[in-house]
């Protein structure tokens, strides 16, 4: 058996004294897509978080292909091919466009040619190369979580963390932005998706994994999810459908 | 011609202040830090270069390398380990005020290690003292000497190389990530622990150059000269924005050549020139902070994942239960009532003196609890508010024979009218900026206002006596202790009052949210002008009562701005919030330096009645000097600044609820006990009830 692209392992995660997650094990394949859905504060981002190493676990252990990065700096985890595109604003607003993607680009490959990959992420994104000399604090919404994208994506990261894409955007943008999600799985990239969006999480998934209130209580196929969908959104048990 | 003379003076001058002011840029850009402390980075290689070379004569290369390239980055790389690592999420004001209690410490340290003797001239960073006999031609109109050149030289290989490490080289954009997000840039690969070292050891090597660099300008080597000049070059970073390297370079070499223009075309003797001269760049700095556009709009970058970060703690919980409230007021109470009869019946003159002193400062720290604890404003000129209340007092007494009580109300009205003057600019500002405006204005008011003999009473202080009320004569130092109580306690009730009252509840929302509590109507600026006027008014007080006690109106000895900083680290470490920490960090400013100076003196006393003790402990003993006792009182109030990352409510103030929740726990769980209430259900509402 080949090593998983990202494995937790019995995970306790906590803010302070608030616990987020309780007793979480998750794994990805290489190449596989995994949808983690959930409502509101069931810890969805939590688990991104700590699958990229930013937050430390309280207990459990994370393996990343193969290797044991449990309580190591993130800078680890990306190095190992871990790319985390965060929920909301997640580029840096003083840096220009083509700084943001050069700085990703040269910390992850010194040898590798940058321009090359400059080429290629304006390429994914023309909108980008449009405005490679912007600051990326003046782009909107959607060209933000297209840098964001594009930092990672470029790069053939093993496995993206793929946080609430589709939160605030127009629909064609969400569109636009799952047709490359859809390239990138294609191209061999494992995929954890994080969405309140059910259709498009389960749309690019192999596989569905439930939270609710910090543990997980589905994991499985998307067509055995079934029924369950319309009740696993609030954590109070009321159904709703995400809009 | 003339003028081109006169402004190509200016460039060396310029360079200084260029060299300072890049150093602060760098620091900030690379570290979010608004680094006060540099003046302190730049006198530890200042004064380790002074040793080498003078005392050690080391050759001039070896000496150079040690204290620039090597302490200075190891000093930095120390502030960033053990300090500014745990500080990279925190707020500005937090940061600034950290930086302000190393400003502090970091000198005196460097004391302890080195002695505190004078240094005087100190040596220069090149070999030669002239050039213009080899450089020049005969007859030329002026020269430049080699100090000149070599710190013109310095000043642009410093701007080259960071314009192109920022332009051009991966460290430089990995900084820029690091001090926006440290969080974002690890999930780009980078090792941002590794960058944030990198960039305090080149800031600090930036210190070092600068202080062994501009050391020989002054007569003898003194942290105060460096800070001094650091200030003026502040106006240079203003003009970059905080950020631009090249902008502040030039603002730099700007506020030289304008002040040596200024200096050769204005007339000699004239009032404007003797005050404008020195002050031109504290002139220049308020008047940029005020008017320089884009400075009052600027907003932090909030780091976008700060959010992985715990949870600050709750707001210091101020609802207890009433018993808790009457039981501390009677305890409070009984405790400053036994204190009064120490004063009275036990001190003698010299410890009632100091006490009567730290009393007087507690007027003056309640300004402080007003503008900083309650406003949000970090002001650091409330000494030089304070040293206008004096002076008013001083003048008008002196000027119409009106009592000296009537003498302090004028006093009080004066300061609060300039602070007033002062708030309308200043309190749209934000953090950082106001904290650099307030600094500005008292050393303007110290370089223009002090010297002019229709403020200060010119080169001798105007005596101020003691009042006579009623049948008490205020000479006698235990009816002057009376006076000073009733006065304090009279400030605490206006200080409760304003925090109880609409503009106090005002400031506490503006403090959580300056958004939200516009858009219920608060009016931000008109609250933030009011508490800063009460506070000058205050503080104006307290600068009154300190010249009657003192029996005259002295800005050397009672008002310094470096005095007022020390003031501020240390109420802010005890508690910016609260009357107690006010009257405790008054109070500990006077008395701690004197009990320390008795205690170092003790070994010392040993050993004269103990001639007979073995020779190695004696000259243990006799290595404790007493003249440390002001070093460590101040590193102690430099280190207390420190704290207030941790402890943003302050010491007391963190000290004193715990302990009272501590208490309300214990006589909760017990009633609980009597009543047969669940296991847990004491503690339970109690803490419940507790919260806010």
């Amino acid at each position: 058996m080949t090593a998983a692209a990202l494995e937790l392992d019995h995970v306790d995660a906590a803010y302070g004294p608030f616990r987020a997650l309780f007793d979480v094990s998750l794994r990805v394949d290489p190449g596989e897509a995994v949808a983690l859905v959930g409502a509101h504060g069931a810890g969805k981002s939590t688990i991104a978080r700590v699958a990229s190493g930013l937050l430390p676990p309280t207990s459990g252990t994370i393996h990343v292909d193969g290797t044991d990065l449990t309580g190591r700096a993130p800078f680890h985890y990306a190095r190992a091919g871990i790319a985390h595109a965060p929920e909301g604003r997640s580029t840096f607003a003083s840096l220009t466009v083509t700084e943001n993607l050069e700085l990703a680009f040269r910390a992850a490959r010194p040898k590798r040619d940058v321009a090359a990959d400059m080429k290629e992420a304006f390429r994914l994104f023309p909108k980008l190369g449009e405005r490679h000399d912007q600051l990326a604090g003046t782009l909107s919404g959607g060209e933000q979580r297209m840098l964001a994208l594009a930092r990672v994506l470029v790069l053939r990261p093993r496995l993206l963390v793929a946080d609430e894409l589709s939160l605030g955007l127009a629909p064609i943008v969400t569109a636009e932005v799952y047709r490359v999600l859809g390239q990138v799985r294609d191209t061999g990239t494992a995929l954890l998706v994080v969405e309140q969006h059910l259709d498009h999480a389960l749309a690019i998934a192999d596989r569905v994994v439930v939270l609710q209130q910090g543990e997980v209580t589905f994991d499985g196929p998307p067509d055995r999810l079934g029924d369950l969908s319309s009740t696993v959104l609030l954590p109070d048990g009321s159904p709703s459908r995400a809009t | 011609m003339q003028l081109l003379e006169y402004a190509i003076r200016g460039v060396p001058t310029g360079c200084v202040f260029a060299l300072l002011a890049v150093g602060l840029v760098l620091t900030y850009k690379t570290s979010g830090v608004f680094n006060l402390a540099f003046a302190g980075q730049a006198y530890v290689s200042a004064i380790v270069y002074y040793e080498l070379r003078k005392e050690l004569e080391w050759p001039l290369v070896a000496a150079g390398v040690v204290s620039i390239l090597i302490v200075a980055p190891l000093i930095g790389l120390l502030l960033e380990r053990v300090l500014f690592r745990y500080l990279r999420s925190a707020g500005s004001m937090a940061k600034l005020v950290t930086s302000l209690g190393l400003l502090i410490a970091i000198p005196e340290i460097a004391k302890l290690v080195f002695g505190s003797e004078t240094r005087k001239n100190p040596p220069p960073l090149w070999w030669v003292r002239r050039t213009d006999e080899w450089l020049w031609p005969e007859g030329a109109t002026f020269v430049l000497d080699a100090g000149q050149i070599a710190t013109m030289a310095s000043t642009l290989i410093v701007v080259v190389g960071l314009v192109v490490l920022f332009r051009f080289t991966n460290l430089g954009l990995r900084m820029r990530a690091v001090v926006e997000s440290p969080r974002l840039a690890e999930l780009s690969g980078v090792d941002s622990e590794r960058v944030s070292m990198a960039a305090w050891m080149l800031s600090s090597v930036l210190a070092g150059l600068a202080g062994v660099l501009v050391a020989p300008l002054f007569a003898s080597l003194n942290p105060f000269d460096l800070f001094t000049l650091l200030v003026a070059a502040l106006a240079a970073t203003v003009f970059g924005g905080l950020t631009s390297i090249p902008l502040t370079f030039l603002g730099g070499i700007l506020l030289g050549v304008l002040q040596a223009v200024l200096a050769g075309t204005l007339p000699t003797d004239s009032v404007l020139t003797n005050g404008l001269r020195p002050s031109l760049p504290f002139v220049v700095l308020f008047l940029l902070l005020l008017f320089r556009p884009g400075l009052r709009s600027t907003r932090e970058l909030a780091d976008p994942l700060a959010t992985v970060d715990a949870p600050p703690p709750p707001p210091v919980v101020r609802a207890r239960p009433p018993w808790v409230a009457t039981g501390a007021r009677a305890f409070g109470t009984v405790a400053a009532l036994i204190a009064f009869l120490v004063s009275w019946f036990v001190l003698d003159q010299y410890w009632l003196g100091l006490a009567i002193s730290g009393l007087i400062l507690s007027v003056t720290m309640m300004s402080l609890i007003v503008v900083v604890g309650m406003g949000g404003m970090l002001s650091l000129c409330q000494a030089a508010l304070a040293a206008i209340g004096a002076f008013a007092l001083a003048q008008v007494v002196q000027a119409t024979g009106v009592p000296v009580v009537v003498g302090l109300v004028a006093g009080v009205l004066i300061a609060a009218a300039v602070g007033a003057l002062l708030a309308v600019p200043v309190v749209r500002l934000d953090g950082v900026y106001l904290a650099l405006a307030t600094l500005a204005f008292a050393l303007m008011f110290q370089s223009i206002f002090v010297p002019l003999s229709w403020v200060s009473g010119g080169a001798v202080p105007i005596s101020v006596p003691r009042p006579v009320v009623g049948p008490l004569d205020l000479s006698d130092d235990r009816y002057f202790l009376v006076f000073v109580i009733v006065c304090a306690t009279a400030t605490a009730l206006v200080v409760i009052r304003l925090r109880e009252g609409t503009t106090g509840r005002f400031l506490q929302a503006l403090q959580t949210s300056d958004v939200a509590a516009a858009s219920i109507g608060i009016n931000g600026p008109r609250a933030r002008v009011v508490a800063f006027t009460i506070a000058a008014g205050i503080a104006g007080f307290g600068g009154g009562l300190t010249a009657i006690d003192l029996g005259q109106a002295s800005y050397e000895a009672s008002f310094p701005y470096l005095i007022g900083l020390v003031w501020v680290a240390l109420l802010v470490s005890a508690g910016a919030r609260s009357i107690q920490a006010a009257v405790m960090s008054g109070l500990f400013f006077f008395l701690f330096p004197a009990l320390l100076d008795k205690l170092f003196a003790l070994p010392g006393n040993w050993v004269e009645s103990n001639p007979d003790a073995p020779s190695w402990v004696a000259s243990i003993a006799n290595a404790v000097q007493p003249t440390w006792a002001q070093s460590v009182a101040f590193i102690l109030f430099g280190i207390g600044a420190i704290t207030y990352a941790k402890h943003p409510e302050g010491s007391i103030e963190a000290q004193t609820t715990a302990s009272i929740n501590a208490l309300v726990r214990r006589v909760e769980a017990r009633n609980g006990d009597r009543e047969q209430a669940p296991v847990g259900a004491g503690v339970g509402p109690g803490a419940g009830g507790s919260t806010p």
